[in-house]
């Protein structure tokens, strides 16, 4: 409740300043008031767009949630096998881990021109944008997180008959598993911020897109709703993540039953 | 009694680093083992190489008369002073463990009748170490004692031919360690076990054993102290297996812990 008030205290701050606009400039756009954002956003609400027939605040939202999701979900399961194994098994880690961190390393916007070139400017390198620009980081994460588990929990299991494949999938899997969706979390931005270089730079229809697009129009009557939605879209999946996290895997969080 | 393992010749060397030399040991069924020594002088080296953990430099270990295969397996049990429960996993799925990787080889996850017959001796398991009630606590719900009753539950269904432990009840405070004393002692009677115990606590090893292995260096080069490896300097037989253990006066306790400290000489 307390976290709310600051938040509370911007809003005011805003208002004020944008009313403080109006008052000098009735027609300003730089700081426009929840009314003049209402109208701006209804026509992106309820009214179809000529061109396609879509609601477009809707396409748009639909557009980018399908590639943050399909990129974060192709980013998490290549960091759960891929970590496992070069967590599990030093041999691999000493021939493939070299290679994740080169490519860790790069910046993945530098990237974005050779994958437009390569997959074309359709979904495909959008989605690889927000895979590279993530999963090596996550990756590193969950390989250095298993291979320090402590060395004792392995060697019990193998006295307890455990093979290298029981243990990968018994012991390794389950305690990867909170790690991974803390990993997830972390990328969400990065993710975000992937998501919406790609579509700033080629696209037809997403939340980036638009808010690219509209700033043309110094429409920052769009653009601010945009990136309200946007910042609470991402609020959801953190707390949405956090929820799952403590519902599936309690042990990791030290619950009480 | 014959010998259930033997070390014959057993060195280890790390580098040019020798930690143990010629150690010839016989360990027969049904002891109770103590391991002491100084900082240094290669308990835990030679708990590991008996574990399989790691290969001696030289030297044979044979178990049942059969050489040891140089891997951790289930004929040889061990419980570690930390981090040997799984924390992913209630105290009763800690237990099952064992049992699901010998019978489910693939999914190491049993179902229906299988699964109630392993819980049912998982749970009898969790009983015999005062465990009955916690069956569904994870292991960072339970204190320290509780944790290391945990890990012998765990060890002890598999039904190993030996129980190594390493500094078992180190990190407990002296009320829950004594208890613990009494559990072991327990178990070992009622399972007919061969336990191996390292220890840094005298007093631990003398009420505990039946027989105190001391671990030191021998010789001692000034200029190249690691050309040395240590050996069982002293190998005392306290007691056979049907000799009681509790009614020891507590007084004679302490007498032999203080003449074994000066004639060990180390802590």
């Amino acid at each position: 409740m307390l976290g709310a008030l600051p938040i509370l205290l911007l809003a005011l701050l805003y208002l004020f300043l944008a009313a403080e606009r109006h008052a000098a400039n009735p027609m300003d756009k730089i700081l426009p008031l929840p009314k003049g954002m209402a109208e701006g956003m209804a026509a992106l609400w309820f009214r179809p767009d000529q061109l396609t027939g879509q609601l477009l605040f809707w396409a748009d939202t639909l557009a980018s949630l399908q590639r943050l999701g399909l990129g974060l979900g192709i980013a998490t399961l290549s960091a759960l096998l891929i970590g496992l194994v070069l967590g599990v098994l030093p041999p691999v880690r000493a021939t493939f881990g070299p290679l994740v961190t080169a490519i860790a390393v790069i910046p993945p916007i530098a990237l974005l021109p050779i994958l437009f070139v390569a997959l074309g400017l359709g979904e495909t390198a959008k989605v690889a944008l927000i895979v590279i620009g993530i999963a090596p980081v996550m990756v590193r994460d969950i390989a250095a997180y298993v291979a320090e588990l402590p060395r004792e929990q392995i060697i019990k299991a193998q006295t307890l008959g455990a093979s290298s494949w029981q243990i990968m999938i018994r012991v390794a899997l389950p305690q990867a598993m909170p790690r991974l969706l803390h990993a997830m979390r972390l990328s969400l931005g990065p993710a975000w911020v992937f998501l919406i270089s790609a579509e700033a730079i080629a696209s037809d229809v997403g939340l980036g897109y638009r808010i690219f697009l509209v700033r043309r129009y110094l429409s920052m009557d769009v653009i601010i709703p945009y990136v309200a939605w946007i910042a609470l879209l991402a609020i959801l999946m953190d707390l949405a993540l956090v929820f799952l996290s403590r519902k599936l895997f309690p042990w990791a969080h030290g619950a009480k039953h | 009694m014959s010998a259930l393992l033997s070390l014959r010749d057993v060195w280890v060397e790390y580098g040019d680093k020798i930690v143990l030399e010629k150690v010839n040991l016989d360990i027969e069924a049904g002891s109770f083992v103590s391991i002491i020594g100084p900082s240094g002088a290669g308990k835990s080296s030679l708990l590991r190489v008996v574990l399989g953990q790691e290969v001696p430099t030289r030297g044979t270990i044979l178990l049942d008369g059969a050489p040891l295969t140089p891997e951790c397996g289930p004929d040889r049990g061990v419980v570690f002073q930390r981090y040997s429960v799984f924390p992913h996993l209630s105290a009763l799925r800690n237990t099952l463990f064992g049992l699901e990787c010998e019978q489910a080889p693939l999914l190491a996850r049993l179902f229906g009748g299988a699964r109630r017959a392993a819980e049912a001796e998982a749970a009898e398991m969790l009983d015999a170490v005062g465990l009955g009630d916690a069956m569904h606590l994870y292991p960072a719900q339970m204190s320290g004692g509780m944790q290391q009753r945990l890990a012998i539950a765990q060890a002890l269904v598999k039904r190993p031919r030996i129980l190594l432990l390493d500094e078992p009840f180190g990190a407990l405070d002296p009320g829950i360690r004594a208890d613990m004393h009494a559990l072991i002692t327990r178990l070992w009677r009622d399972y007919s076990l061969t336990i191996v115990m390292v220890t840094h606590d005298i007093r631990e090893a003398f009420t505990l054993g039946t027989r105190v292995l001391a671990l030191d260096k021998r010789r001692h080069d000034p200029h190249a102290p690691h050309r040395f490896g240590a050996t069982a300097v002293y190998d005392l037989h306290l007691r056979s297996r049907t000799d009681p253990v509790e009614d020891e006066d507590p007084a004679a306790a302490a007498a032999i812990d203080q003449n074994n400290e000066e004639r060990i000489g180390h802590g």
